[in-house]
């Protein structure tokens, strides 16, 4: 009887100790997370204003100026990272759910992609250096488009096989059994199905790389002017921010700042977006 | 037997990779009857159901052996049209499946998969199909709800409509009625006896009293092979094999 009240109380200390460290832990993440977000509104929101959406920048010291470029820069080369890496990205995860599930090669790209998605960017932005920048002897939109891709695809497909995988196999052979091909099931039953989870995915890979600025260092560079084709360096919001943060000039400073806050609500707004529509289709 | 069976299978053996699951089965299923398959859990009924529209196909490990005849031509013919033979032998399955669409396109689809009709056409059929599975009159005003959005007895029915609708010969049942209500269940089968004017039907059951009620054929089924198949009175009066009296007398399975 005693003992077992010794042990009564042991264990209840022990949940409380348990309880109060994680407590502690969710609280320290939250913390910092809560402190960069407060941080970059409160130095960053007063910079938006009028100019900054709509004028080119301005050499330091002169003030005003804006980065309409950057945002166009950003925007253009996000879509066509997102137009080149999601749809390979979304058959590559139909293939490894629809059809090469268990096969050998299946497996290869499996192991392959959760490599990819372990690489630093900085490594994907010299690679496409390497491979692109180089021989074309220029920075360019489709360089840094390329790289971004390259950073979407293993994610978008990973995302997508997983949410494939959650659709019941019964459904599968629901369709199969009324007479039904094996593609048309595939695009009107288990996309269908699923079409949310890959949406979602979808939707985290473009904020994911929209803040992305070591791929775009050495593909795209950056520009002070507006872009006149993809074919050279163009303006880019987080290059910009680079430069412009490690710059000694005030008004510049004011502008990354700025720019920090912009990505931060386009990435926050990203993802708020993915969590209504899971929340929609549930 | 009178009539030519509707489906005859010689010799079928069955693989799940290196594990065989149906040794040598014979049988001939009669056409517009219903024919049970019974037997304890893993013994192959749904396994050998599975072949007769070849849906184990799906996946790659798996793989079958003999001959299934369909009205004397094999299933497994390199001439067979495989959409066509899953036209022909419909299959219901466990677990309610609608399609992720309206109850209407849960119909629509399958026949405009195989037929090309005008829309008036298309929408006479569905109600058609529909009435056939006894659900009509519960959904004949929320055509444009979603499937899913039926009860489980329903989105079932919704599902026997789905495969009467492209005018199959052979309904295939995989235990419809494991996953709903007693209430529902009595739809299923008085549904059941109303079909096998029109279907051959194959119905896999756990419930022996279902197999008694719906039945007129039984097929018992014991560690992949046929142990007995006779009428179904006869293998519930007077079975002629030990272990199938010992199975439905529940000393086992």
């Amino acid at each position: 009887m005693i003992k077992s009240n010794y042990n009564t109380r042991k264990r209840k200390f022990i949940d409380f100790t348990v309880k109060i460290l994680s407590s502690l832990a969710a609280f320290i993440g939250i913390f910092f997370l809560l402190w960069i977000l407060f941080t970059v509104f409160q130095r960053g929101f007063h910079a938006l204003n009028t100019d900054f959406f709509t004028k080119l920048p301005t050499p330091p010291g002169l003030g005003g100026g804006g980065v309409i470029n950057a945002i166009t820069g950003t925007t253009i080369i996000t879509l066509m990272a997102t137009v080149i890496g999601v749809p390979i990205g979304v058959m590559t995860g139909v293939y490894l759910s629809e059809y090469g599930n268990k096969s050998k090669f299946g497996s290869i790209v499996r192991f392959t992609i959760n490599l990819t998605i372990g690489v630093p960017s900085i490594v994907v932005g010299l690679f496409v250096y390497a491979l692109i920048v180089i021989p074309t002897g220029s920075f360019s939109a489709w360089a840094g488009a390329i790289a971004q891709a390259i950073i979407m695809l293993p994610v978008v497909a990973r995302t997508s096989e997983d949410m494939l995988n959650l659709v019941p196999n019964e459904l599968r052979e629901a369709a199969l059994a009324i007479g039904m091909p094996k593609w048309l099931t595939i695009l009107k039953i288990v996309f269908k199905s699923s079409k949310s989870g890959i949406i979602t995915g979808v939707l985290l890979a473009v904020a994911r790389v929209s803040g992305e600025t070591a791929p775009l260092l050495f593909t795209v560079m950056n520009s002070q002017f507006w872009m006149k084709s993809l074919n050279e360096p163009i303006a880019n919001l987080t290059v910009t921010i680079y430069n412009y943060a490690m710059s000694p000039f005030d008004d510049w400073r004011q502008i990354a700042w700025g720019a920090s806050f912009l990505i931060t609500m386009v990435v926050l707004l990203l993802n708020i977006i993915a969590r209504i529509i899971v929340r929609e289709t549930k | 037997m009178d009539a030519e069976p509707k489906i005859s299978v010689r010799g079928l053996n069955f693989f799940y990779g290196q594990h065989q699951a149906l040794y040598d089965n014979n049988i001939d299923i009669a056409p517009r009857k219903v024919t049970a398959v019974i037997g304890p859990s893993g013994c192959g009924k749904s396994t050998h159901l599975r072949v007769y529209n070849r849906i184990f196909e799906l996946y790659k490990d798996q793989r079958a052996e003999g001959k299934v005849l369909l009205d004397n031509g094999d299933i497994f013919s390199s001439e067979i049209n495989i959409l066509e033979l899953r036209r022909k032998v419909g299959m219901i399955f466990q677990k309610p499946t609608p399609f992720p669409m309206s109850i209407f396109e849960n119909v629509a689809y399958g026949i405009r998969l195989h037929y090309s009709l005008d829309k008036k056409e298309i929408a006479r059929r569905v109600e058609e199909a529909l009435k056939g599975a006894a659900l009509w009159d519960e959904v004949k005003d929320i055509l444009n709800k979603p499937g899913m959005a039926l009860s489980g007895g329903q989105q079932q029915r919704l599902c026997v409509a789905r495969a009467i609708a492209v005018e199959p010969e052979i309904l295939l049942m995989d235990e419809p009625t494991s996953a709903i209500d007693p209430v529902a269940t009595v739809k299923i089968e008085e549904l059941i006896g109303t079909l096998k004017k029109k279907f051959t039907i194959v119905i896999v059951t756990h419930n022996m009293q279902q197999a008694s009620r719906v039945s007129d054929y039984t097929a018992f089924f014991y560690k992949g092979k046929i142990v007995e198949f006779d009428k179904t009175r006869k293998i519930f009066t007077n079975p002629a094999q030990k272990k199938t009296e010992e199975y439905i007398t529940g000393r086992f399975g």
